[in-house]
């Protein structure tokens, strides 16, 4: 080696040897490490770090001072707030007092998802028993607000209303987005027109959608003026009671999102096989027993991954209660992630950052139970 | 078979069967074509709809919005050009030199920028009217974004597909500890953040060198593929507030830098989802072949993988671009005055003194959402194609 190079010359070096082809092998050699620095870099950097730092966030009250903000250590004062102190009201409704109903399902809640725990005892591994116990704790919390709040006839807090908006919406948008695929996906002229309409709302901006529909569902100078009119109902007002006006939020979200399903479901449906469904159809069947035996069982595993990446996307609507509502009546169309911001603006940094950490928690815990207990479920089943 | 034969026969048939069976398989009978076309033209309209609406409403005057709803436009109301002129031309600073100029000092200011730390030299401020800032912030934030994640989001996912990784689980567990050190000591006692991440990216160095060795379990790619999406479920409003606090440590707060890497890493995940499918999908040989003739990781990926995947590219590249105009929550908090977008822009409309102007919020909205759905039909053409949900299916 070392009598090559002292060999080598300008104009007639050895093959490999010129610095600048050491220089093209070391950076080959380190390519892995190229390849992938600057995308981990990036989410070190401006996704896990804030994380972690917008703990001391949560755990501090944090003041403005003139050289930069101070943190005072307080501990879980911030979360011990939102469920038993100051803003029990905003973040989790009124719990009390518990009706019977309330109760009796509450139990039954309860019986339910302890039967569910015991029952994979046996077969489970140790980590698989750990991450049931987090989901069912979850499952037991929520179905205790759940009964003490809604079903006790009480108001509900942001929580709530996060929780409508995701399973409410995810379920609206599903069936909607799944019959209209389901239609465009039969013989018909004009497919690729439809489905480039169809897809539009997706893509439009979700200010923009909160604009237009808060235009529309204006009941003074919207186009719905004259039908309500017609229906007696000039004097109503959907935004002055807290569930008109969550659905109408729902609504206006499912305009924008029903796209997403649609699109995907399409894709799934024209994966069927034609054949399959031809061959069922000169054995007789109707197209009910078709969709049912045929085309369901082979789009199932693509339907709960678009539920998943839906109900992801679902938990972090702010867009449309800000501009259409502001959260209001009261903070009845507040979405946590609303919650969150209008607690920052207020100043209080150390709340903002806990109800942004317990939004983190609800969203990871839900997608993560419905992506290990269904999504991986009905994948594994499809492969089988 | 003979029953199969009788009940397709076109010919033998009463007038419900004609109605209600048909005509051939692969066929829809009469009435459910009839049920099928108008369910679709009565989704058409509502979709179309709330389009159409902000579109006439930006032709309307004050008196046309306030009477109550007016639908069509030279029957109901006679349309006029008020707010798109209110918007476009009333302000001072609203013509194209001004664009020309402010394009110009976005160059200006950014090589001044990159340049700060060795010459000092004096950045131009801005002379331009509100909606053409906005609109120029607009683009040149989600253009740049979007090439810089497509970018780094398509190595990775390359990488990830083609290239063995083992991070040791302990190494992680350093990390994630010293970070925790890190926030800590800089939170509650003087020590400069820069200085304590330094010393600690030293010490994370030293210890993966020696301690890091004796650890045994190590992750997969698989792993860090799912690490890498799942940052998507990070809902945007837990690290803006820490993002804020960091962008204002490094001055950096109102940049159009800050933006252009927070939407980069926003939608991170999503492009290496959807390009590590297209990656793994494709033919090993043609990489092999030129491995064996000697061409480098980085030649292999720029001259033969990425020319392959050109529509998966370009589909990816247009979703991004069109989430990235879309963005409005990182843009509210870290955008306050020199680099408003659209979105904020258009927010801002909202509230008045005098109320909302309704026709004015909607010239300027319209204006917002005319590129994203010229891009969404673009889009589209490339889902018919097959592209882009092959991630879906999993």
């Amino acid at each position: 080696m070392s009598y090559n190079i002292k060999n080598s010359q300008p104009g007639n070096s050895p093959a490999g040897i010129s610095s600048g082809d050491k220089w093209r092998e070391w950076c080959d050699r380190h390519a892995g490490s190229f390849f992938i620095a600057p995308a981990v870099t990036l989410i070190l950097i401006f996704a896990i770090f804030p994380t972690i730092y917008s703990m001391v966030f949560a755990l501090s009250r944090v003041r403005f001072t003139g050289d930069g903000l101070q943190f005072r250590y307080v501990g879980f004062r911030n979360f011990e707030k939102q469920f038993f102190g100051s803003s029990e009201m905003h973040f989790l409704g009124r719990t009390e007092p518990v009706s019977i109903l309330g109760m009796i399902i509450f139990a039954v809640i309860v019986v339910a998802v302890f039967w569910w725990l015991y029952r994979s005892w046996k077969t489970a591994s140790w980590v698989r028993m750990l991450g049931r116990s987090i989901s069912a704790a979850m499952a037991i919390f929520l179905g205790w607000i759940l009964c003490a709040s809604l079903l006790s006839g009480n108001s509900i807090g942001t929580l709530y209303t996060t929780l409508f908006y995701v399973l409410f919406g995810c379920a609206v948008q599903f069936a909607i987005g799944t019959g209209l695929a389901f239609l465009c996906s039969q013989p018909i002229r004009g497919k690729n027109f439809f489905r480039v309409l169809f897809f539009i709302p997706l893509m439009v901006t979700p200010l923009g959608v909160g604009f237009a529909m808060r235009m529309i569902a204006d009941v003074t100078k919207g186009p719905f003026e004259p039908i309500l009119g017609l229906l007696g109902l000039q004097d109503w007002v959907w935004s002055a009671s807290p569930w008109s006006a969550r659905f109408v939020m729902v609504i206006c979200d499912s305009w924008q999102w029903i796209p997403f399903i649609f699109i995907c479901m399409l894709a799934a449906l024209e994966n069927v096989p034609r054949d399959h469904v031809e061959a069922a159809q000169v054995d007789g069947a109707s197209s009910f027993q078709i969709f049912r035996e045929v085309t369901w069982p082979q789009v199932v595993p693509v339907a709960v991954t678009v539920l998943l990446i839906r109900a992801i996307e679902a938990f972090k609507i702010m867009d449309l209660p800000n501009i259409m509502t502001g959260g209001g009546p009261g903070s009845s169309t507040e979405s946590m992630t609303l919650h969150s911001v209008y607690i920052w603006r207020a100043n209080d940094l150390g709340s903002s950052a806990a109800i942004a950490y317990l939004l983190l928690i609800l969203t990871v815990v839900v997608c993560a139970s419905f992506f290990n207990y269904v999504v991986l479920g009905q994948i594994r089943k499809a492969r089988t | 078979m003979k029953d199969v034969i009788v009940k397709f026969d076109p010919q033998n048939r009463s007038l419900m069967e004609r109605l209600f069976e048909p005509p051939a398989i692969g066929k829809m009978a009469p009435f459910t074509k009839v049920a099928v076309y108008s369910f679709l033209a009565i989704w058409s309209f509502f979709v179309l709809f709330p389009i159409y609406w902000v579109v006439i409403t930006s032709f309307k005057d004050a008196a046309a919005v306030n009477q109550g709803p007016n639908f069509i436009p030279f029957i109901d109301f006679q349309p006029t050009l008020d707010a798109w002129r209110i918007n476009f031309t009333a302000d001072p600073y609203c013509d194209i030199a001004s664009i020309a100029r402010q394009i110009y000092l976005l160059a200006h200011n950014s090589v001044v920028f990159v340049l700060s730390p060795f010459v000092s030299l004096q950045p131009m401020e801005p002379q331009i009217c509100k909606i053409y800032l906005a609109f120029t912030n607009s683009v040149v934030i989600s253009i740049i974004s979007t090439i810089f994640c497509v970018a780094v989001g398509s190595m990775a996912a390359y990488a990830l597909a083609r290239i063995q990784y083992k991070p040791k689980f302990g190494n992680i567990m350093i990390f994630v500890l010293l970070i925790l050190v890190v926030i800590l000591i800089s939170t509650y006692s003087g020590i400069p953040w820069w200085m304590s991440s330094a010393v600690a990216l030293a010490l994370f160095f030293f210890l993966a060198r020696s301690i890091g060795r004796h650890f045994k379990m190590s992750l997969g790619n698989g792993d860090i593929l799912f690490w890498m999406i799942s940052q998507r479920i990070l809902p945007p409003i837990v690290v803006v507030v820490p993002l804020y606090v960091m962008f204002q440590a490094v001055g950096l707060l109102d940049t159009h830098l800050a933006l252009i890497l927070l939407y980069a890493v926003a939608n991170l995940p999503i492009v290496v989802w959807l390009m590590h499918d297209f990656f793994a999908n494709l033919p090993i040989e043609l990489e092999e072949s030129a491995q064996l003739d000697g061409a480098t990781r980085f030649g292999i990926f720029w001259e033969i993988v990425m020319p392959l995947t050109r529509p998966g590219l370009a589909a990816t590249t247009l979703l991004i671009l069109v989430l990235n105009w879309n963005e409005y929550l990182f843009a509210v908090f870290l955008a306050t005055v020199k680099v408003q977008t659209m979105p904020i822009m258009v927010a801002a409309k909202n509230t008045g003194e005098k109320g909302v102007l309704w026709w004015e919020m909607c010239a300027v909205t319209v204006v917002m959402i005319i590129p994203v759905i010229i891009m969404s039909v673009l889009l589209t053409r490339f889902i018919s194609k097959g592209v882009l949900l092959g991630a879906v299916k999993g």
